[in-house]
């Protein structure tokens, strides 16, 4: 199939822009938010990361499905972006391991898209206006159609939406046997997040968003992990109400993401939705206690509000963006709780930060009261 | 850790002369060190011997040594200067070496001068294959499985743990001499034997071919506080059994799944920070087995590469500059992004475009030599080309090579005969690309391309589509070809000539006219190393067919440069000195400058130099498009060689002006006929000629001129495909065989003056006044093409009169010409007697080693003269040379080892340097001239 063959389709900004394409994935419509990643590796890792949910996705990378599909590569089970947006869709891809085209994966998990884009203009556009809902069809090509279904779509500012993407019942992961236990709060969990930790002879349980304190501690679990996941922090008052509960309990806790936006919530620190989330996997971040870099993954649209940070005196700053400033991790004053707004499990990106989840084993290990036989 | 500030004056070593696997990449990486050294007020000395370079200008650097690269002259310098730190890694291996060689005789330690950029003692590390290996197998890197052999019996044992097929190094040779691939059993005893003869120390390594396997690279930079970015991965389109230098390569990697990838970032971090402790690049391959994804290292280079000045021109981060600042003690996270001038430099590239390199070969000089593409590097230079699919960048490559193709095909230089095709698949040369192309046209299956070629199935999908769509274009014609389709054919590369090929009976204007009419024009887009994350400054541009143009047309005045395009023999590094020169002198002369080229390697493509860069093929259907956007005062075309040159008839003809001499007369000093016209009625001597379209006319014409005559096609680069015959037998031959490969070319017939001296001149003329630059004499004979010449500046041996000969024609043809600008006369002298061979009306190859000898600034003031921004009486010229300098041609003849290494008519030499003597005594310069009684007597 031929680009010049491929059917048409329209992406429709908020703002009233206006672009044609070609139709990619499944013939349909859909809307979310847009945004949008500057990786050159690792879209399926994109695709299926719940902290996504509910966002259009434009991809920089010139070329999208060249590397097709493999099935155990994915962040979680199903296709979690509500639609994509590229210049480049590849049909035809030449990776032996892989299992499926991208196009079967878009037409088995509903996903529209719309290729053929000059993304470059896109993205220029949205970092100069910010942040704003979209609408991709490649069946209605009615602009003015279009513009009613947009009207209709909530602002991701003030959603909740970790309860659409947790885990419906607790879960297991890892080994039984092994020596360490660790409770998890799926607010939209990256499995990468799991496989690290049982990598590191962790055992976990994984709890639904709206689990209490309670639920979870009576596991009986050597620390506490506060998930990844989408929507706005500011409106999950029940998981900060767990995470305030964890705090009081003394035992380790460990926040990625979402989960470090509600560790500064607990403390008092603002979040706020930002002009262009960082996405991408090449940000530049600062670990100030050890005066080392590392090259992270990012992917979060809301972030914790900087002066906040530097007036607290319950919490200080571990980490920080060198190209903007922001806060990119904290740690609370005299307790076991630290947590970093990037994602040290990467998968896709870099893996300069794994050390994290070896620091917050550390942690785990040394906080384990010593049995006396 | 900021500066470190015990380090005030600082010596960068350059890499010599240009020889293949070391080119102006090196040129580029030293220029920037240098520039970023005195960015920070560091005194910066240079040693370099190739003088053609812009590393050894006054503009860059402090102290230029203009010397032979030894530990004398490096002991020299250290003498003359106070050096706090030597920087070893922006000159290629050689200044690697060098820089050992210096530290065993102790001399950095003896002038107390610190190693920065490279630990010298790990390099041994990355240099010895089998010291390489433990360290990876330490490490726990994956390597390919090898053994040392030192006898037959070892060797044979050896093959049999290993299987075949395997490959044979033999330790301590240079360049691989006697080592390959071996694929069967039957072969290896040969190849063992031949390896273990070649070897000094009767030992080679047999090592397991891990052919057909994906072969990728890593950019990387490290600071002192051991943080790691990788700055750009190069994925090659031609699979392992090709050298990287030879293969056509991709950015970003176009097949890498990022678990894949992630794991190959782990390794090159882990290799780097295992080969010592210094801050600067460094230059990673790896190789991936398609059908499990396990990872192998190839090798490791601490140093900038030709790679990394690829990846810096292909991200727009400069590896060079920031290196040199690492090396000076700054970390990553205390520079600036260059580009954005408001983000962080330590981060990663990241691209929204796709880079794709392609080199460019010369085997038509190198007669004999084996063609097919292996362990060893045989191309001369390559050319990168941006696009924002794939296949449009490398259709641009294939545009921007300056074979006489117009993109992938489809331009009726197809290979039509199956079998040959096959061959070329599974042994693959210079055109195996396009022969990909010419299988699909045949309808050969993408799976039996794929098994004869192991290109990755991805890349040969993208070539067969082109096949569907020139189907589906020769539907239409020029005039009903639906406008999303010609979006589609643009966007996919095409150019206006090959859609007019694949049409039939329009020209590629008409395609032009149409597409116009139909608003589809190129837009350019900027290289911002973050894919339009953050807003960026620096004015670096491609051009692609989308919505959005990034590029705006300033209003101020400005002057266009054209380029020289890829390396190649004839054709190299002097060109684009002279073009960095053009540009800074227009800036200087108020301009805006603009820089057209597509050679990666090169300071012109450097995005500091030109006030606006399009790194586009030097191809008139994109140069027009750049014109049209940008509406320059005028184009220098004298600058770029044959390159820039070739477009003049076209900007002629489309109304642009070119700065300086005018096309017409351009076309006079060209044309034979025209031009010996115009010598006779100036009365100045030439050789007689004729012209012949046909062996009888040649053999006419040679009784007329007499033998021996001097054979060769009309309009030709670096004496190619030219001969001298003595007889009409010879003559013959010759004339029937030019014919062949050039139909419809006319061939040209000299008298060949026998046993004459040759001479040169360079001058500079603003259409009242001449100043000559320069005269240079030969010290071999006619005969021997000017660029493989050694040549001594000023004249050594020639009489008053015959200098004042040359200095009176030069003048005169100048005038007749009405240059305006540069101009390059060749001489031959016999009996006294001056005739003038050829005029060419453009920067020579010698301008740069003149203005480097006479330390005057020479195409600056050529370039504001052409301008008509300064006449010659402004500038007072100084010359500074004291005794002579001799220009030695140098050969990369050991690439080539069954290559005829006899000099005539047609250049070979790759490179020059430049030697300086105090007078004729000097035992160099004996030395050469001594040789030159022997081709007298050949």
């Amino acid at each position: 199939m031929t680009n010049y063959s491929k059917l048409p389709a329209i992406l429709l900004l908020e703002d009233g822009t206006v672009y044609h394409g070609k139709a990619a994935g499944k013939i349909g419509t859909t809307t979310g938010e847009i945004c949008f990643n500057t990786g050159t590796t690792g879209y399926q890792e994109i695709f299926t990361d719940p902290s996504y949910h509910g966002q259009i996705m434009v991809t920089t990378n010139a070329h999208i499905g060249n590397y097709g599909i493999a099935d155990d590569e994915s962040e979680s089970d199903q296709i979690q972006i509500a639609g994509l947006v590229c210049k480049n869709y590849s049909v035809n891809y030449s990776r032996q391991l892989a299992d499926s085209s991208i196009q079967t994966y878009f037409e088995k998990g509903n996903l529209v898209g719309i290729s053929d884009i000059d993304t470059r203009s896109l993205v220029r556009h949205i970092r100069n206006k910010g942040a704003m809902n979209a609408i991709i069809s490649s069946e209605l090509l009615d602009v003015a159609e279009l513009k009613k279904r947009l009207d209709s779509v909530p602002s991701m500012a003030g959603l909740e939406l970790s309860s659409v993407v947790t885990a419906k019942e607790p879960y297991y992961y890892g080994d039984e046997h092994a020596p360490l236990r660790l409770a998890i709060l799926d607010l939209g969990i990256k499995r990468n997040i799991l496989r690290n930790f049982d990598a590191r002879k962790v055992y976990a349980k994984v709890f639904p968003a709206k689990t209490t304190f309670a639920e979870m501690e009576a596991w009986g679990a050597d620390g506490y992990f506060v998930s990844n996941g989408p929507g706005d922090p500011a409106a999950m008052d029940y998981a900060l109400e767990t995470v305030k509960a964890i705090l009081a309990s003394d035992k380790p806790l460990f926040g990625i993401c979402l989960g470090h936006q509600l560790l500064a919530l607990a403390h008092g620190i603002r979040t706020v939705k930002m002009f262009n989330g960082h996405r991408g996997i090449n940000h530049p971040v600062k670990n100030i206690i050890e005066n080392r870099c590392e090259i992270t993954s990012q992917n979060h649209g809301f972030g914790v509000v900087a002066e906040d940070v530097e007036k607290s005196d319950k919490v200080e700053i571990t980490h920080v963006n060198l190209n903007d400033q922001s806060i990119e991790g904290i740690r609370v004053k005299g307790k076991k709780a630290f947590s970093v707004q990037y994602h040290p499990e990467s998968s896709p990106g870099p893996h300069d930060s794994r050390y994290l989840f070896d620091e917050f084993v550390q942690l785990m290990e040394s906080s384990k009261p010593v049995l006396v036989s | 850790m900021p500066r470190n500030t015990s380090i005030n004056s600082v010596l960068i070593i350059g890499s010599g002369p240009i020889v293949i696997g070391q080119a102006c990449e090196f040129d580029y990486s030293g220029s920037q060190a240098a520039l970023s050294l005195k960015e920070e007020g560091i005194e910066v000395s240079i040693i370099n011997s190739n003088p053609a370079t812009i590393m050894t200008d006054n503009v860059i650097a402090d102290h230029v040594y203009l010397l032979p690269l030894t530990c004398e002259s490096i002991e020299q310098i250290l003498q003359e200067q106070q050096i706090d730190a030597v920087l070893p890694t922006m000159g290629g291996q050689t200044a690697l070496n060098l820089c050992i060689e210096a530290s065993e005789r102790g001399l950095w330690e003896k002038y107390n001068v610190q190693v920065i950029g490279v630990d010298v003692a790990a390099i041994e590390k990355t240099e010895n294959r089998e010291e390489f290996r433990k360290l990876m197998v330490d490490i726990g890197i994956g390597v390919a499985k090898s053994q040392i052999a030192n006898s037959f019996l070892e060797g044979k044992e050896a093959a049999q743990q290993i299987g075949f097929p395997l490959v044979i190094r033999p330790s301590y040779t240079l360049g691989g001499t006697g080592g390959g691939f071996v694929h069967k059993k039957e072969e290896f005893e040969a190849a063992l034997s031949r390896g273990l003869q070649a070897s000094p120390t009767h030992e080679v390594l047999v090592e397991q071919a891990v052919l057909g396997w994906k072969e990728f690279e890593l950019e990387l930079l490290r600071d002192n506080a051991d943080n790691v970015i990788i700055i750009c991965t190069i994925e090659n389109f031609d699979p392992m059994g090709v050298h990287t230098g030879d293969s056509i390569t991709v950015a970003p990697g176009m097949t890498l799944s990022d678990r894949c990838y992630q794991e190959m970032r782990n390794q090159a971090i882990k290799m780097m920070r295992a080969i010592g402790n210094f801050a600067g690049g460094c230059n990673v391959q790896f190789s991936v087995n398609p059908e499990n994804e396990d990872i192998i290292a190839i090798e490791i280079n601490p140093r900038v590469s030709r790679s990394s000045a690829l990846a810096s021109k292909a991200t727009g981060y400069p590896i060079a500059k920031i290196a040199s600042k690492l090396a000076i003690g700054y970390n990553l996270d205390e520079i600036q992004n260059q580009i954005t001038k408001t983000t962080s430099a330590y981060f990663e590239p990241t691209l929204d475009y796709v880079i794709v390199k392609v080199p460019r070969w010369n085997f038509a000089k190198f007669k004999g030599a084996n063609r097919e593409l292996g362990l060893q590097m045989k191309s001369v230079g390559e050319v990168m080309a941006i696009g924002r699919t794939f296949i449009e960048a490398l259709q641009k490559a294939c545009q921007s090579l300056e074979t006489g193709r117009h993109g992938l095909g489809a331009d009726g230089k197809q290979l039509r005969n199956l079998e040959e095709i096959m061959h070329s698949l599974e042994h693959p040369s210079s055109d195996r690309l396009f022969h990909i192309k010419d299988a699909f046209e045949l309808g050969v299956p993408l799976e039996s391309i794929r098994k004869a070629t192991n290109i990755d199935k991805w890349f040969l999908t993208q070539i067969q589509e082109l096949v569907t769509l020139e189907t589906e274009l020769r539907r239409y014609q020029l005039n009903n070809i639906p406008k999303d389709f010609f979006i589609t054919l643009k966007q996919k590369g095409y150019s206006d000539t090959q859609i007019a090929w694949l049409l039939g009976n329009v020209s590629e204007d008409d395609v032009y006219n149409r597409r116009r009419e139909l608003g589809i024009r190129r837009v350019y887009k900027m290289v911002d190393t973050c894919a339009a994350e953050f807003p960026a400054h620096t004015p670096y541009y491609y051009s692609t067919f989308e919505e959005e143009n990034e590029s705006v047309a300033s209003d101020k005045k400005k002057i266009i440069v054209l380029g020289s395009g890829p390396n190649r023999i004839g054709q190299g590094i002097e060109f684009d000195y002279s073009c960095v020169h053009g540009l800074l002198a227009a800036k200087q002369a108020g301009y805006e400058s603009i820089m057209v080229n597509c050679n990666p390697e090169t300071v012109s493509t450097d995005f500091n130099m030109a006030d606006k860069l399009y790194f586009e093929p030097v191809y008139w259907e994109h140069v027009r498009e750049i014109i049209e956007l940008e509406k320059p005062e005028g184009v220098i075309v004298q600058l770029g060689g044959q390159t820039a040159l070739k477009m003049a008839e076209l900007l002629e003809s489309n109304g642009i002006k070119i700065i300086g001499t005018s096309f017409q007369n351009m076309d006079l000093a060209e044309d034979r006929g025209r031009f010996s016209d115009l010598l006779k009625s100036l009365d100045i001597p030439y050789p007689k000629y004729g012209v012949a379209e046909s062996a009888e006319e040649a053999l006419e014409v040679a009784k007329k001129v007499g033998y021996p005559v001097l054979v060769r096609p009309s309009y030709v680069l670096g004496g190619e495909r030219m001969s001298i015959v003595i007889n009409d037998d010879e003559l013959e031959t010759a004339v029937v065989k030019l014919l062949r490969n050039l139909p419809g070319n006319r061939v040209l017939i000299d008298h060949f003056l026998d046993r004459a001296e040759e001479a040169e001149s360079d001058s500079i003329c603003d259409g009242e006044d001449v100043h000559i630059i320069g005269m240079m004499e030969h010290i071999e004979p006619a005969g021997i093409h000017s660029g493989d010449s050694s040549a001594v500046l000023p004249p050594f041996s020639l009489s008053e009169n015959v200098k004042r000969k040359m200095e009176e024609y030069t003048i005169k043809l100048a005038k007749a010409l009405n240059v305006c600008g540069l101009l390059n006369i060749q001489f031959a002298i016999k009996d006294e007697k001056v005739y003038v061979i050829e005029a060419n009306p453009r920067a020579s190859r010698t301008v740069p080693f003149i203005a480097k000898a006479y330390d005057v600034p020479y195409v600056n003031i050529a370039t504001k003269v052409m301008l008509g921004a300064n006449k010659l009486k402004d500038f007072t010229i100084e010359r500074k040379l004291k005794g002579y300098a001799i220009k030695e041609p140098i050969f990369s003849f050991d690439k080539f080892p069954d290559v005829d290494k006899q000099l005539g008519p047609e250049m070979k030499s790759t490179g020059e340097a430049i030697r300086f003597i105090k007078d004729l005594d000097d035992p160099f310069f004996r030395e050469m001239y001594a040789k030159k009684s022997m081709y007298l007597s050949k």
